[in-house]
């Protein structure tokens, strides 16, 4: 068994139960053991000196593509499980449009063993809704979740037919798990390079309406509120979807969504002269659908916070815009982009940074962690808020290099990531 | 060394009014090269220049051609049939290839909208676009321009509607962008399905009827109507859009004024615009074509570096 590890004198902050002050929190036995002031070091304890940072329950990012199996020249599971405790995340979900599709519970136990070899953050797959995420016949979510799948979703992929959702949404409830949906209507969204308005309109590309979402969004809700099934609605990225998504939670609705850091931080503007790494699914919007989603992931109309992490080959990106393929990788920014914009922006509060990015998605995917409550897991996130630094993608132990931040300053950085008592990162001996 | 335009000619929509104005001025001393039984100056005698025509082109590509020759430059013509690219390599690598070969000039025609300005922030020799996706068709948009200041002399406060499928019109965007930039006043006229949903923050006026902007217009920019509009659904039926949106006689018969009609070619005659109002009285379509090589001279010549204030000696150093 590791050491019991004694986190001194940080800020601990666990909305889950009220807790913002100057505290220790100790782990022992891959558990949190206690959480309160002036705690005493047992036996052997380490003891990591937190003065000047912020503690809090590990961050789960609920919203990867770790390209493992298919595509391993541009990420494995280690490898994003390496660059989400770098990034702060002691835990992430895959999502299953690999090659083949993560569709059956084979697939789904080859992930969880990868994921056991890298020990870094833990990984919980999420499995595909359809075989080969055809959009055609229902994979066996009782086998995945078996397997140890924690929900499902054809994510890179929207379901098209109301029916298959409708039935997902039904067959879930037994299983108790979100079903996830990517909203696009795919006659609207059909060819479209980035969001339809006045920016398209000049750079002569193919526009995706905001509709296109929107439709599906709705959709979506309906059809919870018809099956009393549970819809988690995907890097959301509109001021109507967001309408949306109150009028459903206003009506009881089971529904919950996510926004990514860079549909909170960027705007259609990004893409200047064709540039591939502004390229993404939902693309990105006005500067009113930016502050339509900050306005609801502070008041709770989004629940959480999820990066969309999507890795590609620098030779991917560097084409055509058309042809160029979409996403961003997230896992070693989103920590830093969500304090520089969001907290130290007035957007929000540190309770409501850390509620987006680790109660929230433990809650919503009924996975371990979110709270530093005796007996929890030992996972936890510190971070320092001060630290200033540039991003850099030729640092990032992610493969993917594909990031539109390149170059900007941030200010807030993961110290220590700490995954069932052990420390998986570390920058202590290089910022201090 | 950086031209009077920068580097590259990517646009209008980047370019000043001054720039745009310099271009013109510099192409009128040319237009005289190409009345004459030689038609060669050495103004560019040692430039090599790669024409890159990955979609098909015949007038664009030959004018290009005429413009290099008359200039002296040596011209390399590549389209993507037969070549490379047809064998799977990126338009990076193409690009590195063309560097490699040490050139003076590319110009580029590609299908995707961005393609001239990925070459360009890759290579150091100076990129003209040729035409690139639904982006922006400079040099034809400049043509356009000389055509109307041939024919009207002051741009400012002219009016000028481009009538068809705006939606998927680099042309369109570089005559908005161009049009605007001088001082005319701008209108476009066409199916709302063939116009891009925030076309007025173009800050153009719309007309949803053909007759409305013949009343209004000086001049009609008539764009080409592709067929394949019809077969992805845009449009209904040929037939009908000639019928709603067509430039015919008699339509134009009821103009408070004579309307001068362009038209970039290649025309669908009976679709957009009816062959006797092609081949009318007041129908400058060839002056376009001839006035594209001067354009092309001129844009080619200031890229190089040329002194506009040269041209004219340019020209005179071919006697």
């Amino acid at each position: 068994m590791s050491r019991p590890i004694l986190l001194r004198g940080g800020r601990v902050i666990d909305p889950s139960q009220g807790i913002d002050g100057q505290q220790d929190v100790l782990l022992a036995d891959g558990s949190v053991e206690a959480c309160g002031r002036g705690l005493g070091a047992p036996d052997g304890a380490e003891i990591l000196d937190c003065a000047g940072m912020i503690v809090s329950p590990g961050f789960i990012d609920v919203h990867c593509h770790l390209r493992e199996p298919g595509r391993e020249d541009v990420e494995t599971v280690a490898t994003g499980a390496r660059a989400a405790a770098a990034g702060g995340f002691t835990a992430l979900c895959a999502m299953p449009n690999t090659d083949p599709v993560t569709d059956n519970q084979a697939a789904v136990g080859f992930i969880i063993r990868q994921a056991q070899r890298a020990k870094a953050a833990r990984v919980h797959p999420i499995g595909a809704i359809s075989l080969g995420q055809r959009g055609e016949a229902l994979a066996e979510f009782g086998e995945m979740i078996g397997a140890g799948a924690v929900a499902v979703s054809d994510d890179g992929r929207p379901v098209v037919s109301a029916q298959l959702m409708r039935t997902a949404l039904e067959y879930a409830r037994t299983f108790n798990i979100p079903v996830i949906d990517h909203c696009e209507e795919p006659t609207l969204s059909h060819g479209g390079a980035m969001n339809e308005g006045i920016v398209s309109a000049r750079l002569g590309l193919k526009g995706i309406p905001s509709e296109a979402e929107e439709i599906m969004v709705i959709r979506d809700i309906l059809l919870a509120r018809r099956t009393k099934g549970h819809v988690h609605l995907a890097h959301m990225s509109t001021a109507g979807s967001v309408d949306l998504i109150r009028w459903g939670k206003e009506r009881g609705i089971n529904v919950t969504a996510e926004v990514c850091p860079h549909h909170l931080t960027l705007t259609e503007d990004r893409v200047g002269a064709y540039d591939t790494n502004a390229k993404m699914n939902p693309p990105l919007r006005t500067a009113a659908d930016v502050a339509a989603l900050r306005d609801a992931v502070a008041d709770g109309t989004i629940d959480l916070i999820a990066t969309d992490h999507a890795p590609h080959h620098y030779d991917e990106k560097e084409q055509e815009f058309a042809n160029a393929p979409n996403g961003i990788v997230g896992l070693e920014t989103a920590l830093a982009l969500v304090h520089t914009n969001l907290v130290a922006g007035g957007v929000m509060d540190y309770a409501r940074m850390v509620e987006c990015m680790s109660c929230a998605p433990a809650r919503v995917f009924h996975i371990p962690g979110g709270t530093l409550s005796r007996g929890a897991v030992a996972d936890v996130t510190v971070f320092d808020p001060k630290a200033e630094w540039i991003v850099d993608p030729a640092t990032f132990l992610s493969k993917g290099r594909n990031t539109p931040y390149a170059g900007e300053r941030v200010r807030g950085r993961a110290i220590f990531t700490i995954v069932d008592g052990e420390i998986v990162h570390t920058m202590a001996n290089t910022t201090r | 060394m950086i031209s009077a335009l920068g580097k590259d000619l990517l646009g209008l929509e980047p370019l000043s009014s001054e720039q745009i104005k310099l271009i013109l001025d510099t192409a009128e001393p040319f237009k005289e090269i190409s009345e004459r039984a030689i038609k060669k100056v050495p103004t560019l005698r040692g430039s090599t220049i790669v024409n890159l025509f990955f979609e098909n082109s015949t007038r664009t590509r030959i004018s290009f051609e005429f413009a290099e020759k008359r200039l002296s430059a040596d011209p390399v013509n590549v389209s993507s049939a037969g070549s490379s690219v047809s064998k799977g390599e990126t338009l990076v690598d193409t690009a590195r290839n063309l560097e490699a070969m040490r050139i003076d000039m590319v110009v580029i025609r590609h299908g995707s909208s961005g393609a001239a300005q990925f070459l360009a922030d890759r290579i150091k020799s100076n990129v003209i676009n040729a035409g690139d996706g639904m982006h922006e068709h400079p040099t034809q948009g400049l043509l356009d321009l000389l055509t109307l200041r041939d024919h009207f002399g002051d741009l400012a406060g002219k009016r000028v509607c481009v009538c068809g499928d705006v939606l998927h019109s680099r042309v369109a965007r570089s005559n908005i962008w161009g049009l605007r930039k001088m001082g005319v006043e701008v209108a476009v006229c066409g199916p709302r399905s063939l116009m891009p949903n925030a076309i007025e923050e173009f800050g153009v006026t719309v007309f949803d009827h053909i007759e409305d902007a013949i009343e209004w217009a000086d001049a009609l920019n008539v764009l080409r109507l592709q067929i394949e509009r019809m077969t992805g659904g845009y449009i209904p039926s040929l037939r009908e859009y000639n019928r709603v949106f067509g430039v015919t006689r008699e339509r134009l018969a009821r103009a408070p004024r004579d309307v001068l009609i362009l038209h970039p070619g290649p025309m669908n005659r009976g679709v957009e615009i009816d062959s006797d109002v092609a081949d009318g009285e007041h129908s400058v379509i060839l002056d376009q074509v001839t006035n594209g090589i001067a354009v092309r001279m001129a844009v080619l010549y200031l890229l190089s570096g040329g002194n506009p204030a040269l041209a004219e000696s340019a020209k005179a150093a071919g006697r």
